[in-house]
């Protein structure tokens, strides 16, 4: 087998370089775009008085789920804070949000495609497995080659590796939802379009937001490894550490990850499911709109029923006064 | 006929799978089922019926038969193979996709099995839904979806969610949302076969009751022959993707087309479907109250009855006269039988089925009168008819021969005493025996 020798790498090579020298244009509009939004962002929460992310971050939580997690989110973030990391945790932050947003923006429509069409579904299926079993280093590769160093190929990275549970769970969500239904929409002529927007999407949105979930997941595990190619934030701290060995900033970034980590999951997974958290400020909020309404209701009832209901009543309180005076 | 019917179908094939045009060549050329498998599988083959405008046409079949093909076909759910489908005299088959969502949305609506109501809208979003398609505003569709609640029994019940309802409610939704659609034509798919069977029979109910009122064209797919039988104006048997039979419910049980049907229909509560109508007899004896009291006595004779009906000259029913009254009259030498007509104790409608004839049978002294809408005679169901009708088998329709009439006592008093035995006492003992 002397000589033999497929020169895959080297296509791969060609194929990035013929990119690199003929999309350039398009790569720096990229590039600055991203850079853009992600330094943005970063700047805005670092910006911020730190009391004020922290409050508000907490608020979010028990407004979606919990006072808990409120009161969870104040401690953990204070922690941070107090591990001197706060600045890298926005950066991450940011980081993961932008890409996830690019993700999802990306994923979503992909996802209804697929679903919609099997060729579309039979095409993709192949290029979402590889993209999610390549080593996520290799991506950082062509990723530099493309948008040098920083939070660019970063980003990119990122999103790339996010990208398949946000479409295979869309996928999944709109496939999944009862056929009779969306045959009953069919039957009384609505078109795919209002197939879609008003049956499909609103009965796929857990899963969906299931997919969403995973993905800010998976960016976040990414966004570490993006230290890598010099984007600021938590991951540039856990690179430096290893490198150094410096096992105390290791722990303290890595469980900067985690708790934002813990955080944005919990959050991400009570926006899909919002009925399963009674005792989040929004249901409470609208439990109480409902029972103010039915109380309305029951008022107006008894103000139709009139004055029997009233005399009634009268009746009910005056047997209930001489019962008192016996 | 004149008035165009609301559904025609002609030659209607539809086969899944890899060839199915040349299955249906095939199969038009005269093979099975089964040998054509090789190309595809035959849900439908060649039917042909036509639904007229207000009537409830059933389809019934097992599983598997292709009922349910059938219907996603006449909405065009389901594009046929071969073969055409006209609604209202325009054709559904071979028209584009935005034509067709056209007479979905204004000429076929349809309820289905498992209901298929919106998880996420409220109950009368749900009702209004087909309106919100047709671009109808909010303020209006709502008012309109109340209105239809209320009709079909859920007033009030519109901020729910569909969760919060009982099955049969849910199912009501269903019924409410595609009667707001205020289509002709109602496809019904099993509608009632996932409801608990006393839910099941008072939905049956209250479908009869709304199109009572409604008039609209009913196609309902069933697996259940009692229910078929129940609502059906007509009923379409399939059996493995063929029409077998079409004919009314009285057709279908007491003609059956082969032994597949008979063998369907054995099961069928029979007192159900079966009216007045289908078992009564030739109405005797009966006179006219002009006639006398003797021709009275000689048509109680013949028919081995102590009364007769009285009838006026346009055969509308007056009342019974007893044997005792005409013989007293007779005794008195008068013509008429008008002073002694008494109201006739029992009498029932033509279309009484026969499930609410019993307890004015076991009532009536007479053989049960069945009267039309206008009051007149046109039939009795003596009671050992009723009994028979609900055999099973074509022949219990028919004419029953009266049983034969027990020997008068005064015919066994004189034979008992003319073999007397020699020694009476004996038997005087032995009759007190018999007493005791």
């Amino acid at each position: 087998m002397d000589g033999f020798r497929i020169p895959v790498g080297q296509w791969a090579r060609a194929a990035v370089d013929w990119i690199k020298a003929n999309l350039d244009g398009l790569l720096d509009v990229v590039t600055f775009v991203v850079r853009w939004l992600v330094d943005t962002l970063s700047d805005i929460l670092v910006a911020t008085p730190i009391p004020v992310v922290i409050v508000v971050a907490a608020l979010l939580g028990w407004l979606v789920r919990s006072w808990q997690l409120g009161v969870g989110t104040l401690v953990t973030f204070v922690l941070i804070v107090g591990m001197d990391m706060w600045v890298s945790a926005m950066q991450t932050l940011a980081l993961v949000l932008v890409a996830t947003i690019v993700a999802v923006l990306i994923a979503v429509p992909l996802g209804i495609w697929s679903a919609r069409n099997a060729t579309v579904r039979a095409i993709l299926k192949p290029v979402l497995d590889f993209m999610q079993t390549m080593p996520a280093f290799v991506y950082l590769i062509p990723a530099i080659v493309f948008f040098g160093i920083g939070v660019v190929p970063g980003l990119v990275a990122t999103v790339i590796f996010a990208l398949p549970p946000g479409v295979r769970l869309t996928e999944l969500g709109i496939r999944s939802v009862d056929p009779e239904t969306v045959e009953a929409g069919h039957a009384f002529g609505a078109t795919p379009g209002q197939i879609l927007r008003g049956i499909q999407l609103p009965l796929a949105t857990p899963t969906i937001m299931a997919g969403v979930n995973q993905v800010i997941m998976l960016a976040l595990s990414m966004a570490v490894i993006a230290g890598i190619t010099g984007a600021d934030g938590l991951g540039k701290d856990v690179v430096e550490a290893i490198s150094t060995v410096n096992l105390a900033k290791g722990i303290e970034a890595g469980l900067g990850v985690v708790i934002i980590a813990v955080y944005l999951d919990r959050v991400t997974a009570a926006l899909g499911n919002p009925g399963a958290y009674p005792s989040s400020l929004l249901g409470i909020l609208a439990r109480r709109r409902n029972a103010h309404r039915a109380e309305r209701a029951e008022a107006a009832a008894a103000a139709s029923a009139g004055p029997t209901a009233a005399s009634a009543a009268a009746l009910a309180s005056a047997s209930a006064g001489s019962a008192d005076t016996e | 006929m004149t008035t165009t019917a609301a559904i025609a179908v002609e030659h209607l094939y539809k086969v899944f799978g890899r060839n199915p045009k040349d299955a249906v060549r095939r199969l038009k050329a005269g093979q099975t089922r089964a040998e054509v498998s090789d190309a595809g599988t035959a849900a439908v083959i060649d039917a042909g019926f036509t639904v007229q405008p207000g009537e409830i046409f059933v389809i019934m079949g097992l599983s598997g038969s292709g009922k349910s093909t059938i219907i996603r076909m006449l909405n065009g759910l389901q594009e046929a193979t071969a073969g055409t489908i006209t609604v209202e005299g325009d054709p559904i088959t071979g028209i584009s996709a935005g034509r067709l969502r056209e007479v979905r949305r204004d000429r076929i609506s349809m309820v289905f099995q498992h209901f298929a109501l919106l998880p996420h809208r409220t109950v009368a979003a749900n009702v209004a839904y087909p309106l919100e398609l047709r671009g109808v505003g909010k303020t209006e569709r709502l008012a309109r979806a109340e209105e239809i609640l209320a009709l079909v029994g859920l007033e009030g019940w519109g901020d729910k969610l569909p969760s919060e309802l009982s099955g049969g409610m849910q199912q009501r939704v269903g019924i409410a949302r595609a009667l707001a659609a205020d289509t002709e034509i109602l496809l019904m798919d099993e509608a009632f076969s996932a409801l608990d069977p006393l839910i099941r029979r008072e939905m049956q109910e209250q479908l009869v009751e709304l199109q009572r009122t409604l008039r609209k064209t009913i196609v309902f797919i069933t697996h259940d022959l009692n229910e078929a039988m129940f609502l059906g104006d007509r009923i379409a048997v399939m059996r493995d993707g063929r029409i077998v039979q079409i004919g009314t419910p009285e057709d279908i049980l007491t003609d059956p087309a082969n032994d597949y049907v008979e063998q369907f229909v054995q099961d069928v509560d029979r007192a159900r479907v079966l009216t007045a109508a289908n078992v009564m007899e030739r109405p005797r004896p009966v006179v006219t109250d002009a006639a006398g009291p003797r021709t009275a006595l000689r048509q109680m004779r013949d028919a081995y009855t102590s009364a007769a009906y009285v009838v006026d000259r346009d055969r509308t029913l007056l009342g019974i006269v007893s044997d005792r009254d005409a013989v007293r009259l007779v005794r008195k030498g008068e013509t008429s039988l008008r002073s002694v007509i008494a109201p006739a104790p029992q009498t029932v409608d033509e279309n009484d089925v026969l499930m609410n004839l019993f307890v004015p049978a076991v009532e009536s002294p007479v053989p049960l009168a069945v009267t039309d809408a206008a009051g007149r005679l046109v039939g009795v169901i003596p009671r050992v008819t009723l009994l028979a009708a609900l055999g099973p088998g074509p022949t219990s329709t028919e004419e029953i021969p009266l049983p034969p009439q027990p020997v008068p006592t005064t015919v066994i008093d004189q034979v008992l005493a003319e073999n007397a035995d020699p020694t009476p006492g004996a038997d005087s003992a032995t009759d007190a025996e018999v007493v005791r």
